[in-house]
């Protein structure tokens, strides 16, 4: 009996072990194989010889991609972007799931429907997109030509987000906010000096989804900035991507590095900033990402 | 409601006598002079309300104007109709998308169908997937291995879906006169599982190998992050129910049938009601960053289909905004209705 027990144990081990390998592996290769690329002579890379080393090493794909002025324009909007973007998003999130969380805030019911009815009902497209139009104009209006700004503040709120800080904010036990209230604290201090510090974990997480999906954004910053000056990185990657995949391009190639190099580069420094944060970040998830809340 | 005596008297001991509840006393005051409670209230916690302000606007602006715009698929120019067409006009857009009969509405029906094809093969092959992973997890037990393996497969669902279709793209490209064909293209011809002509040919200019790439890269992307739900579910599971099924000789399988499962129940009930409710809510960029005209029959879905017709180009909003209503009430019935399938059959409701 006990034998039996022990086998069937060690099989599915051995299952999990072997395929947890190979899925992990699977996840990392291609980013390997990018890195590879980049920076392997145009031979090998144009007969595809590269399988996971590097060969002919050249660094040619980067430095012309540094010298290139357009790429750190783009490089620097994006980082505008995410970085107001993210201190906007959080700020917002931040005053109104506190808000939410509070018992005695009147209408809460109301405001949480608000809130959670996006995420069952969204318009679609081609309203955002009107929409978008509009709100440019009225920017204009306004003063604010950059559209850079327009990106900034209307877009990229997420209301999932701002549920996983209300439910943090909930766990707090009221007990410490009265005591704060008791020592003379303001609504401000109580949430500076209490809430924040106490929903580490959580806010960590959300910011970090904030700040990702400010860095990979894509599809409106395309629709919505005109000018080139003011493209973020990942416009210019697609761009890019799609220059150097043109076959006129490609036939009259004379560089010591391929085409193929000058993409895997630009994936490469794209990806770097998120593999520096990402890991310091990541031992929240679990504890962050609890939903809560579950109605039984 | 039911009302209850003891909610207007109680009785006084002391005296000997019932009188008038003081908690309902309150209740009744607050009843009568409502509106005069309200504004006590927010004037005491104006700063509270204040609060809210900032992400009340962003979502009202953001959020609520285009619903309103949405409306615009209603909006047609009378001028041209006949009186006796006016009264439905308000549907026209539909009824061209529904019943023309031409090109448009075959590509109408034809993105419908994507639609639903490609977010039913994500439910049947990406929603299991993240489980299977958390159960795999569950049985490692050197923490500093685990680590190393979660960091790995949540790493993709980080990068940037231009940054992965990029990948993608690179990966299967065709081959050429000045370059060879993606590594990937290269391994399944190796394998000997596409003829060597097709992976010449790249595998996203064939409208048959789209959805399984969609799929895979979808995978690719989700699973290992998707994991951390289940996984987090898992280890909160008390050692003791392990030990007593041991002690009544459940062997591993029979361990997984009755103590894992039961337990993370609720969790994936939940994860199957987002998914479901997120199920025609494909991503649209991965799905434009990803297709050409040549593969539209297999990939073109309903937002794409309204981009092209309405963004790209002059554009006629309506058009599109009719299409992407109807994708959205769907979705919307999908997750309502999940929810009250849900609530019924496992107690478990996320809404």
């Amino acid at each position: 009996m006990k034998r039996k027990l022990e086998i069937t144990e060690l099989i599915f081990k051995i299952i999990s072990y072997t395929l947890l390998t190979i899925f992990a592996l699977a996840c990392l290769y291609p980013f390997v194989y990018a890195l590879s690329s980049s920076i392997s002579g145009r031979h090998a890379v144009e007969y595809s010889q590269i399988v996971l080393l590097p060969k002919d090493l050249q660094f040619e794909a980067f430095s012309s991609m540094f010298s290139n002025n357009s790429f750190w324009t783009a490089y620097s909007n994006t980082l505008f972007i995410t970085l107001y973007g993210t201190i906007w998003a959080m700020f917002t999130s931040i005053l109104g799931a506190y808000a939410l969380s509070k018992k005695r805030l009147l209408f809460r019911k109301f405001f949480n429907f608000f809130l959670v009815f996006t995420m069952w009902f969204s318009a679609g497209i081609v309203p955002q997109y009107l929409n978008y139009l509009a709100t440019r104009k009225v920017f204009q209006a306004v003063g604010i030509a950059d559209d850079k700004w327009l990106v900034v503040i209307a877009m990229g709120m997420a209301a999932m987000n701002i549920i996983l800080l209300r439910n943090a904010f909930e766990g707090v036990p009221s007990e410490i906010e009265e005591a704060a209230i008791v020592d003379g604290a303001t609504e401000m201090q109580v949430l500076t000096n209490v809430y924040l510090p106490m929903s580490k974990s959580t806010i960590a997480t959300v910011a970090l989804f904030f700040g990702i999906s400010r860095w990979n954004g894509y599809f409106w910053a395309r629709q919505m900035m005109l000018n080139q000056n003011e493209h973020p990185l990942q416009v210019y990657i697609r761009l890019q991507l799609e220059r150097y995949t043109n076959p006129d391009l490609t036939s009259g190639w004379n560089e010591v590095y391929a085409t193929d190099s000058a993409i895997y580069a630009l994936i490469i420094c794209s990806v770097i900033p998120v593999l520096i944060i990402y890991p310091f970040i990541q031992k929240y998830f679990a504890k962050g990402t609890n939903v809560g809340g579950v109605k039984e | 409601m039911k009302v209850r005596a003891a909610d207007f008297l109680v009785y006084d001991q002391e005296k000997g006598v019932y009188r008038e509840n003081p908690e309902q006393v309150v209740r009744d005051d607050v009843e009568k002079h409502y509106w005069l409670h309200v504004v006590r209230s927010i004037a005491k916690d104006w700063r509270l309300y204040l609060m809210l302000v900032p992400m009340l606007l962003v979502f009202l602006f953001w959020r609520y104007f285009p619903m309103y715009e949405l409306l615009s698929c209603f909006k047609v120019d009378h001028s041209e109709l006949e009186v006796s067409e006016q009264l439905f006009s308000g549907f026209s857009y539909f009824k061209t998308l529904l019943f023309g009969g031409d090109a448009l509405s075959v590509q109408f029906w034809r993105a419908l169908r994507n639609t639903f094809i490609i977010s039913f093969y994500g439910l049947c092959f990406g929603f299991p997937l993240p489980i299977v992973l958390a159960l795999f997890f569950n049985e490692v037990r050197s923490n500093g291995f685990r680590s190393v393996l979660q960091v790995l497969t949540y790493l993709p669902k980080f990068m940037s879906t231009v940054v992965m279709t990029s990948l993608v793209t690179m990966l299967v490209k065709q081959g050429g006169t000045t370059t060879n064909m993606g590594i990937l293209c290269q391994l399944l011809v190796r394998l000997k599982l596409i003829p060597y002509e097709v992976g010449e040919g790249g595998l996203l200019n064939q409208p048959s190998f789209f959805r399984s790439l969609y799929e895979i890269s979808g995978i690719w992307e989700g699973a290992g992050y998707g994991s951390i739900v289940f996984f987090a579910a898992i280890i909160g599971i008390s050692p003791t129910s392990y030990e007593a099924a041991q002690i009544d000789g459940a062997n591993k399988w029979a361990q997984m049938r009755y103590v894992v499962l039961p337990s993370i129940l609720s969790t994936i009930v939940i994860m199957l009601i987002t998914r479901i409710g997120g199920l025609l809510n494909i991503g649209y960029e991965k799905v434009l960053l990803l297709y050409k005209p040549e593969t539209y029959v297999t990939a073109d879905v309903m937002s794409t289909f309204a981009y092209r017709y309405s963004v790209e180009g002059s554009g006629q909003p309506g058009l599109g905004s009719a299409a992407e209503m109807m994708n959205n009430v769907i979705g919307m019935l999908l997750v309502l209705g999940s929810n009250v399938i849900a609530r019924k059959a496992t107690n478990t409701s996320l809404y």
